[in-house]
């Protein structure tokens, strides 16, 4: 993959990678922050924004950049739920597990998505068209329970109108997409 | 050198501005509202308002929230020198003719309005939430027109930092995290403690599920907490502040950043704070999705960009806290009312509120209730009004069961007592907890374990890992919780959840682990029959054993004592 | 710890023992000093203090809550008592869970012996475990030429993290994951024997309480570990006294 390639060779200390454009962005926000070793989980927010997932290649880059321990960096990444180290799929669906939902049956909804896509929750279907996720409050409670598909809130859902609605947005587009 | 801004001048000009508007057309733009259809209906007001030709009469304006999130879209339709009337579930539809025909003809669109003399409203105290659904968060010159920063500018002026510390002092303020700390104390150990620079933190990880109320404050009011921040930072000397809020809460920390720029370039941040020789810088922090970062001490570990543990107290963070620095931990909902305080005066805030509570607490509401949403009451309410009064009771004639108050850290309070008073003391002698504000009624379809394994399982997701009563006890009493839902628990799995509880309770390094057992605690004290009933009986040796389900799990070590131990 | 120069000026209770402590020492240093064993985990002399494994919790007079000794300076007239029924049941159902958390089968461990969880568990009146096993699958990282590591016998002590960062100054160590899910990852969880910064000095696996960190090479019941060397080596960096250590291992 050119973006790992690119990365092996910032990570070499070449300076950095020609082709990708993201790389730049993040130098940008690591100048930004005056390479300040506090920044670690700022920069990973917006290392996620721009790779949509934290790689390997990342993570190294981070660290050097920053001048800490790997491990450190590892382990500052993975103790935050938000960080995700596996690509995304097109299209998400997240079920709001907080209190209110919860009391209105959103355990039904993720247990149904997760049968009919044969997916487990915090993962992407195989053929990396959608990933189902839990979230802990989305705060519209008074629109329990909500799901949100591809960052637009649905409200007051079934099982059944998820379903159908995620079959809705997964059939709207080919599987052929664009990268 | 940034310009100072000129309070009077900003707000004479933005009231002039106003004074030239016929009708204010107020469009609630929170969360809730949004996710409900808000922007298509702010979007028809615009081009209804353009199209009828109404545009240098009619303003309308994006505010923050109106409360009563259960009937959003909301809209608010103020003609000057008339009565305001609201509009619910507001469609774009209904949005055009809020403008066709009660604007332009001045005809109420009956159907829609909602009553706004209903107990929803009129038995809620606004101070936190003053301005909530009545500015536009983003501009500073609508807080300002509020009389916003007229505290600050009060306090540099005439106050010395140790009268404003008094001042709150007597106001009674106490953390509104949900611990309940005398503001002022905490206040005045940062200003005691030795080193420099100070640092001053406001806590807006609001991790509770189903609890909203500092996002609606830092999105609907950014400016109430930065000032609330500048004076607090003026009175403890503290020279650095950071807003932590959690990543989930995007245009929170959007719309703080863009405060903090404003308040800078307008002399209100940065250097020579309003001609004064008082500095303070400002900073948002962004969370990355750990609930124990709403512990102090986790919270700074975070701040430094480390992994969201918490340490060991003491040293405590106002002798020792971030970077080793003094440094005060301070929610925002305590810290947005703290402009107001000194606007004011600490007796009219003592005026609100019981003897050892005083003023409001901020609460979501959620759960089975006919009116859901963000309400604003005064502190000793009893939970039936607001339950009843305010909640608007259980919908579908349902049948109150319980109420948890304080998330997964607090507790359930049963229908017996409804009538004891909303505040620090009562609800923590009730085994619950005030919390940061999360309030949940159950209907009587909810069964209680149900209800503290789905806690337990959010502390044992939650658990940072670093202690091993939390981290382990977490989890053991999330698979006994499981095995009694699941109808395969036995009594002795019963009596090792109780005392797992005291364990974990007793020995955890942090709050999250401390309070973890809450919820278990309380929904046994209230309704342990809904535990027994659960029970597989036991084996009885007379030759009638009754049947037992099988188990899910391999057989538990403690099963295999038949002939042994004991 | 601090012992501070001249004399102990700080008199305490422990146990009913009268005893008088430095400034700055922690009720579990003055209690070591005079004798009295008070249950610990996570704690090693030499390194930082942790406060994880919370075995080390005694009751102060006048205190509402248990302090960790461990972290808690001594104060002057401070009665504590190190153990009462209650504090003996947290202890136990903290171990007790300790070992249900891993797959700790002293029988084919390389520690068996030599196994400070084996020693709580007798210390804390361990027979058996009341709860569910969590059967972890964790791996085994056998990379490293020297030594290996069986995650599914680590306590999450982080005495090696902390020695590694603390003592050799190699931070190869860290926790990564969060709570139930936390575990030991050398750099970005890396095969051991890849790391880079690794200087095969063998501090972590001198101090690990369990069978988690070991020496390549030894059979069941042939590891030997050597937490003290910590505070020896620290002990005489400090204090220049490199001539007091007995001969161990």
């Amino acid at each position: 993959m050119a973006e790992a390639r690119t990365a092996e060779r910032a990570a070499q200390g070449e300076g950095h990678p020609s082709g990708d454009e993201r790389f730049a962005l993040l130098d940008k926000t690591l100048r930004k922050a005056r390479y300040q070793q506090d920044q670690l989980i700022e920069v990973l927010h917006v290392a996620q924004d721009l790779f949509g997932h934290l790689s390997e290649d990342i993570l190294i880059y981070l660290a050097r950049q920053l001048k800490l321990p790997p491990s450190r960096v590892y382990g500052v990444a993975t103790f935050y739920h938000l960080f995700s180290f596996t690509a995304p799929g097109r299209h998400s669906a997240t079920v709001c597990m907080g209190t209110a939902c919860f009391v209105k049956g959103a355990e039904e909804i993720v247990q149904q998505l997760e049968a009919a896509h044969d997916v487990r929750s915090g993962q992407t279907t195989e053929d990396g068209e959608l990933t189902v996720s839990t979230a802990r409050c989305v705060g519209s409670c008074g629109l329990a329970p909500v799901v949100v598909v591809d960052g637009v809130v649905t409200s007051h859902q079934t099982a059944e109108s998820t379903l159908a609605h995620v079959g809705e947005v997964l059939a709207k587009e080919p599987t052929e997409a664009s990268t | 050198m940034a310009k100072q801004i000129d309070l009077h001048d900003v707000a004479h000009s933005e009231l002039e501005m106003r004074s030239r508007y016929t009708t204010r057309v107020k469009a609630c733009s929170s969360t809730a509202c949004l996710s409900a259809g808000a922007g298509p209906v702010r979007q028809a007001l615009d081009q209804a308002a353009e199209r009828e030709d109404v545009n240098s009469d009619v303003q309308v304006v994006p505010t923050g929230c109106m409360g009563m999130c259960s009937s959003g879209p909301l809209v608010r339709v103020e003609p000057r020198g008339a009565e305001p009337t609201m509009y619910a579930q507001v469609t774009p539809d209904i949005a055009t003719r809020i403008i066709r025909e009660h604007v332009v003809v001045r005809k109420l669109i009956d159907e829609h309005v909602l009553d706004e003399d209903q107990p929803f409203f009129s038995r809620q105290r606004k101070i936190v939430l003053g301005n909530a659904g009545r500015i536009d968060p983003e501009r500073i010159e609508d807080y300002v027109a509020e009389g916003g920063y007229q505290a600050l500018a009060g306090a540099l002026n005439d106050l010395a930092p140790e009268e404003v510390i008094e001042i709150i002092d007597d106001s009674g303020l106490r953390g509104r995290g949900g611990a309940g700390y005398p503001t002022a104390k905490k206040w005045d150990m940062l200003r005691r403690a030795e080193g420099s620079p100070k640092y001053l933190i406001a806590n807006g990880d609001e991790g509770d599920q189903g609890a909203y109320m500092d996002r609606t404050i830092m999105e609907d009011d950014p400016h109430r907490v930065i000032e609330g921040m500048i004076i607090a930072a003026y009175a403890t000397g503290a020279s650095h502040g950071y807003i932590y809020v959690r990543a989930e809460y995007p245009t929170a920390v959007e719309r703080l950043e863009r405060a903090i720029r404003v308040a800078r370039r307008q002399g209100l941040l940065g250097r020579n704070i309003l001609g004064s020789d008082f500095d303070l810088q400002l900073e948002v922090r962004i969370g990355a999705g750990a609930f124990v970062c709403g512990e102090e001490t986790a919270l700074m570990a975070s701040i430094e960009g480390r992994r969201g543990t918490p340490s060991l107290r003491p040293p405590y963070p106002t002798e020792k806290g971030l970077w080793g620095q003094p440094t005060m931990i301070n929610n925002v909902e305590t810290l947005a009312n703290v402009p107001a305080i000194v606007a004011n005066g600490a007796e009219w805030f003592g005026e609100v509120g019981t003897a050892q509570s005083k003023g409001t607490k901020v609460f979501a509401l959620a759960g089975s209730l006919v009116n859901t949403g963000l309400i604003e009451v005064p502190m000793g309410i009893t939970l039936r009004e607001i339950v009843f009064d305010i909640g608007g009771g259980i919908p579908n004639d349902g049948v109150f069961k319980a109420a948890q108050s304080g998330g997964p850290s607090g507790g359930c309070l049963p229908a017996s007592l409804l009538d004891s008073p909303v505040d620090y003391e009562s609800l923590r002698k009730l085994g619950s907890m005030m919390g940061s504000g999360g309030l949940v009624v159950m209907d009587d379809s909810m069964r209680m374990p149900d209800v503290a394994r789905f806690y337990m399982e959010f502390c044992r997701e939650e658990s940072c890992g670093k202690c091993a009563p939390c981290r382990t006890g977490t989890v053991q009493m999330h698979a006994l919780l499981d095995r009694i839902c699941e109808g395969v628990g036995r009594r002795r799995d019963l009596q090792h959840l109780e005392s797992l509880c005291r364990t974990v309770r007793q020995t955890s390094l942090c709050g999250l682990g401390q309070s973890a057992p809450n919820p278990v605690v309380s929904t046994l004290d209230h309704f342990r029959h809904e535990y027994l009933d659960l029970l597989v009986p036991d084996v009885s040796y007379n030759g009638t054993a009754p049947s037992v389900p099988p188990r899910p799990q391999a057989p538990d070590p403690a099963v295999t004592t038949k002939g042994g131990s004991r | 710890m601090s012992r501070g120069n001249g004399r102990p000026s700080i008199p305490v209770t422990i146990d009913g023992q009268e005893a008088m402590a430095y400034e700055g020492e922690t009720i579990l240093d003055v209690a070591t000093r005079i004798g009295v064993r008070i249950p610990r985990l996570c704690y090693l002399e030499g390194l930082s203090v942790w406060g994880g494994c919370r075995l080390c919790l005694v009751e102060v007079e006048d205190d509402p809550r248990y302090r960790l000794s461990c972290a808690t300076p001594v104060v002057a007239e401070m009665a504590v008592t190190t153990t009462n029924w209650e504090l003996h049941n947290h202890r136990r159902r903290i171990v007790e869970m300790l070992f249900a958390e891993g797959n700790h089968i002293c029988a084919v461990c390389v520690s068996n012996g030599d196994c400070e969880l084996q020693d709580l568990a007798a210390e804390t009146d361990v027979d058996h475990i009341h709860y569910d096993l969590q059967h972890p699958d964790a791996s085994v990282d056998a990379s490293h030429p020297k030594y290996v590591l069986d995650r599914e016998r680590c306590v999450l002590c982080t005495r090696c993290v902390r020695v590694c960062n603390e003592i050799e100054g190699a931070h190869v160590w860290d926790v990564g994951g969060r709570g139930s899910d936390s575990m030991i990852v050398a750099e970005l969880s890396k095969p051991w024997g890849e790391s880079p910064s690794c200087t095969w000095c063998g501090k972590c696996v001198l101090v690990c309480p369990t069978g988690a960190l070991a020496f390549k090479g030894r059979a069941v019941g042939e590891m030997r570990h050597d937490p003290a060397v910590i505070d020896f080596l620290k002990t005489a960096r400090d204090e220049g006294k490199w001539y007091e250590r007995q001969e161990a291992r």
